[in-house]
């Protein structure tokens, strides 16, 4: 591993960030850029600058409404939930002291899932905003049942994994349950999508709610990075570090749901950037947590911003579901990183 | 500093593993802790180190009853070393070391020069300096056990808890280590298995058995033949050494 990275000082990190979010900033301008019809960089940046006030520059209110209120709020969703879930991953392998963790281990999707089911299917509500508020409302019924198996998810990482499976198959077999019983193939197939994830639908208002819950998330694990090191030979060895391990644990938990549960109700299950992105940015900047996890989000945004430029342009006239995407444009680059990291015999 | 404990107990459900335990260790001696396997050996290191809540009983560090203390400012002289913890985490020696000063951090403060310089003085004493960079991962048990002894003392402890610290390691490791805890100028106690090296290196022995203290005193005191026979059923000699007070013994092959 490349130990004149992972030992530099808190300059070189900080050089790696800024480049990082110059990459972000260009890979949004991109995705803003690239669609059905191209638009010009230039005019990208004036209509942004126009919305903003700071420019009257003459661009066709078409494109210029194209750019704000379609493209660039996608993009910036996109970002946003790479990041939450490159971080939620990151969290989540540091306290389940397990490399497959995900955001979705604790049964946060398939409760998504099924309370997205309960409104496409069954039409509990109606309207975008109530299947939001639907998957939102099963996240969280998914982790409060993991919560309550797992003793407020203070028995240790195992038995925590082993709830979360239990709870991820249970909401699975009420979601099939409900779809088989109640639903029409068109339905069936809205569900699978949706559950792909897709950016189609988000707005402006999305991203207000996203922005504060990420900042928060984020705010309250770089408090607790620190004590998330501490975790790295096991609980006991945390305590006697003098970390308060139930408190964190559960802390840490309610973030990381809190935030897979929003991501998830907006733009559905999308999987493999909570698992992948982690250890990418491990490779890169080492793991002690106060440079994983700010390195792990921006690699996040990164990443799904990318992916999401591909979902729009690898098929002519359709968008491929970003999940798909993500695990198409991931598993390659993610090969690369395990065959060089693998231990030297 | 001292550690008194008093009437301890703790179990697990209905079984009572520690059952009205009372000791006490003076600054800077070196408490040893035998017995049997099962005998609670690590049960009642935990309770000492605030690890685990006695069921009822007390435990004071330098004169404070530690239920009364907060987990970080207790750590900051209280140190535990676990027997063989492990990692899959790719870390180094020096990452190792450093979480060492994890209890004297505030959650965003700068690596100061005082730490570096505890986290320097750990790896000398343990002899570690030069691997300092070295992954973890490529480290064999006896380094790897003394990496965990260099973060314990990278907290700069005046109070050190070692749960059986020369598991798996040779016999020049094992003296090594044993002889490094003694000479440090902190009170220690430490959980073993080898009667011998309990014998050399530790001023007292406190001999568990089925979560009861049996007997507590000095290696010659407590080291009888009669001792062996009823609490680790074995037959052996005790021959005196040419340390004083320090006895050698020899177990019958039968």
């Amino acid at each position: 591993m490349p130990a004149s990275l992972s030992k530099g000082g808190a300059a070189r990190l900080a050089l790696l960030l800024f480049l990082s979010l110059i990459v972000l900033v260009f890979a949004v301008a991109s995705a803003t850029a690239i669609g059905d019809y191209n638009i010009a960089l230039t005019t990208v940046f004036l209509s942004v600058t126009n919305e903003l006030g700071l420019t009257g520059a003459d661009i066709p209110p078409i494109e210029q409404s194209v750019v704000w209120n379609l493209r660039l709020s996608r993009a910036l969703i996109a970002a946003l939930a790479g990041a939450g879930l490159a971080l939620c991953g990151a969290i989540l392998q540091a306290l389940l002291r397990n490399a497959l963790a995900e955001p979705f281990v604790l049964g946060v999707s398939a409760g998504a899932s099924t309370g997205a089911v309960c409104v496409i299917v069954l039409g509990i509500g109606a309207g975008s905003l109530s299947l939001s508020l639907g998957a939102f409302a099963g996240a969280f019924a998914a982790f409060g049942l993991v919560a309550l198996l797992s003793n407020g998810a203070t028995s240790g990482p195992n038995h925590t994994i082993l709830a979360g499976v239990a709870a991820s198959q249970l909401f699975n077999a009420l979601t099939s349950y409900i779809v088989t019983t109640s639903g029409n193939a068109q339905q069936a197939r809205d569900v699978m999508f949706w559950l792909l994830g897709s950016f189609g639908g988000v707005r402006w208002p999305d991203f207000q709610l996203l922005l504060v819950v990420v900042l928060f998330a984020l705010a309250v694990c770089i408090l607790m990075a620190r004590s998330l090191d501490a975790f790295t030979f096991g609980d006991e060895d945390a305590a006697s570090l003098g970390v308060p391990v139930a408190r964190i644990r559960l802390v840490l938990f309610a973030v990381t749901a809190l935030l897979t549960a929003t991501i998830v109700s907006m733009v559905g299950a999308i999987g493999f950037v909570g698992l992948v992105v982690p250890h990418a940015a491990r490779y890169v900047v080492g793991p002690m947590h106060l440079r994983l996890l700010p390195a792990s989000a921006l690699t996040g945004a990164i990443f799904m911003v990318v992916a999401d430029i591909v979902s729009r342009i690898i098929a002519t006239q359709q968008t491929v579901p970003i999940g798909v995407v993500t695990a198409l444009v991931g598993v390659p680059f993610f090969a690369i990183i395990l065959y060089r990291a693998r231990p030297q015999a | 500093m001292s550690v008194l404990a008093e009437n301890l107990r703790w179990g697990v459900r209905r079984k009572i593993i520690v059952s009205d335990v009372s000791l006490s260790v003076a600054p800077g001696e070196t408490l040893g802790l035998i017995g049997p396997n099962g005998s609670g050996k690590s049960s009642l290191l935990r309770l000492l180190a605030g690890l685990r809540r006695p069921a009822s009983g007390r435990v004071e560090i330098n004169g404070q009853d530690i239920a009364r203390v907060a987990r970080k400012a207790l750590s900051r002289h209280v140190a535990f070393v676990q027997q063989s913890a492990a990692t899959d985490t790719n870390v180094s020696v020096e990452d190792v070391v450093r979480l060492g000063r994890t209890p004297h951090r505030s959650a965003l403060a700068g690596w100061s020069e005082g730490d570096e310089a505890a986290v320097t003085d750990a790896l000398q004493r343990v002899g570690m300096t030069s691997r300092r960079t070295q992954a973890w991962q490529t480290l064999s048990g006896g380094e790897r056990q003394r990496v965990h002894i260099a973060r314990a003392l990278a907290q700069a402890p005046q109070v050190m808890f070692l749960d059986e610290p020369t598991n798996h390691l040779d016999i020049h490791h094992q003296i090594e280590i044993l002889r490094m805890v003694r000479d440090l100028d902190l009170t220690s106690v430490i959980a073993l298995h080898d009667l011998n090296l309990a014998a050399m290196y530790c001023d007292r022995i406190v001999v568990l058995q089925d979560g009861q203290i049996h007997a507590c005193g000095t290696p010659e005191e407590v080291l009888t033949p009669q001792l062996l026979k009823d609490v680790f059923r074995v037959s052996a000699h005790v021959d005196a050494s040419a340390d004083a007070g320090r006895p050698h013994i020899r177990f019958s092959a039968g």
